[in-house]
């Protein structure tokens, strides 16, 4: 029996299953139709992304506050390690200390938020979502159309207005680095370099500047893209392997093994997402960190 | 993969996020840190003095152990002295007061014997008149040979 089969005993498809589990809590109550609608909002999104920063501030400015040089506690232990790793990484990338008071900073909110924003992925994948339809019921509202996504990180609209913002501070440092003449200069004789001849310099500029604006497209592209697109295939692994349980149809043979299919599907990609976690919250940290020390190298 | 306004929101909300970071939770920590730093750097270096210190007292004592030692010799060494010079000190004056004593006794001694040898002297003389009284008796006058007598007698010393 497959589990579409299951599903549709219930009432829904495996599809329809998917697609619900797919579809934001937005200010349009149902799924943006056009590709970009900057009149639309996840509610869902930014209400996790921002419950997620509030948590980690707050747990981060207690520690701080308390911070002492004395035998640190075991929490403070722990924002300690991950700080001292960010220091770390950060001398290894950026090698000026001015810019370095702001960038480590930068780099600890990075893997914290995003660490705890991907983490959202551990919670049941029909938790929220569930007690989200309770609510909204209650509420008065038609419970069909309770959309929630519990996963900030695999929404695309959050990991693109991260990399978007490293973009801006990349920018930020190249011309407070090198100067607005300085970073012009180099936009249009780096990477190919220039020439004597003015026609062959004037092309060679062109060229230069078409690299360079590629290059900070796909940088920002590539940034934003490879966490969502973890974080998303996650997510739905999660939902795939969750159609196994759903396929119950009573104490029948196919009913537990599918059962037990799930619970160790659903064990086994939860420890491997660990390190999915923390590998993309880590690599987002340190591609902000490279990107930012690019901006203050000339090439 | 629908763009919307939650990107926008999601700028703010990062620039929020990162400048609380910055602002409030980054400065404590870091000084803890390098406080932290900076006491167990001190805690070596007062181990390190603590070490040298002990080496130098270790050497110091040994130095005023030595010393006493010295002067607890030098001490000995000079009563022994002392004492040596004392035994010989009584034993001179011993030997003085045995020879003084001597000198005494021998001069007692010759002045007995002179006494003896004078009244020998005037006994002998007093006989040799007697005698030659006896021989001479009417011819020998005593006190005109008064003077011949006392030559005799002086020729008998």
């Amino acid at each position: 029996m497959s589990a579409e089969h299951a599903a549709a005993q219930q009432g829904v498809t495996s599809g329809e299953y998917i697609a619900h589990h797919l579809t934001y809590f937005n200010s349009i109550g149902g799924k943006q139709q056009a590709i970009i609608d900057w009149s639309v909002i996840n509610y869902d999104s930014v209400f996790f992304s921002i419950a997620l920063a509030v948590i980690a501030s707050l747990v981060m400015w207690l520690v701080a506050r308390r911070a002492s040089a004395g035998i640190p506690g075991r929490v403070q232990g722990a924002v300690e390690m991950l700080v001292e790793m960010v220091i770390d990484q950060t001398k290894g990338v950026i090698h000026s200390a001015e810019s370095r008071k702001f960038v480590a900073p930068l780099g600890l909110t990075i893997f914290i938020w995003v660490f705890l924003m991907n983490a959202m992925d551990f919670l049941p994948v029909d938790l929220l979502p569930n007690i989200w339809r309770g609510i909204y019921g209650a509420a008065g509202h038609d419970a069909h159309h309770a959309y929630l996504r519990a996963v900030p990180t695999a929404d695309i609209n959050i990991t693109m207005g991260m990399s978007l913002t490293v973009l801006l501070i990349c920018l930020y440092y190249n011309v407070k680095i090198k100067g607005i003449g300085g970073w012009a200069h180099e936009l249009v004789t780096a990477p190919f370099g220039t020439s004597k001849n003015p026609v062959v310099a004037v092309i060679l500029g062109f060229v230069n500047f078409a690299m360079q604006l590629i290059e900070f497209v796909s940088k920002t592209i590539s940034h934003g893209m490879r966490l969502f697109g973890n974080m998303f295939a996650g997510e739905l692994l999660f939902m795939l392997i969750a159609l196994m349980g759903a396929a119950w149809t009573g104490a029948n043979v196919p009913s537990v093994l599918f059962f037990i299919g799930d619970l160790v599907a659903a064990l086994a990609w939860a420890i491997f997402h660990i390190l999915v976690v923390a590998l993309q919250a880590f690599i987002f940290m340190m591609l902000t960190l490279v990107y930012i020390g690019q901006a203050h190298e000339g090439h | 993969m629908n763009l919307n306004a939650t990107l926008i929101a999601q700028v703010v909300v990062f620039l929020i996020f990162v400048l609380f970071t910055k602002k409030f939770v980054w400065p404590p920590i870091v000084k803890a840190l390098d406080e932290r730093a900076d006491k167990i750097k001190e805690g070596l270096t007062a181990a390190d003095k603590a070490k040298t210190d002990l080496v130098l007292a270790e050497k110091r004592v040994g130095e005023e152990l030595r010393k006493a030692r010295e002067s607890a010799a030098n001490v000995r060494g000079s009563a022994e002295k002392q004492a040596a010079g004392i035994v010989e000190e009584a034993r001179a004056e011993a030997a003085k007061i045995v020879a003084d004593a001597r000198k005494a006794a021998e001069s007692e001694a010759q002045t007995v014997l002179q006494r003896v040898k004078e009244d020998l002297r005037g006994q002998v003389a007093a006989l040799a008149v007697a005698g030659a009284e006896q021989i001479l008796r009417r011819e020998i006058d005593a006190k005109a040979h008064a003077e011949l007598l006392a030559n005799l007698k002086q020729e008998l010393n």
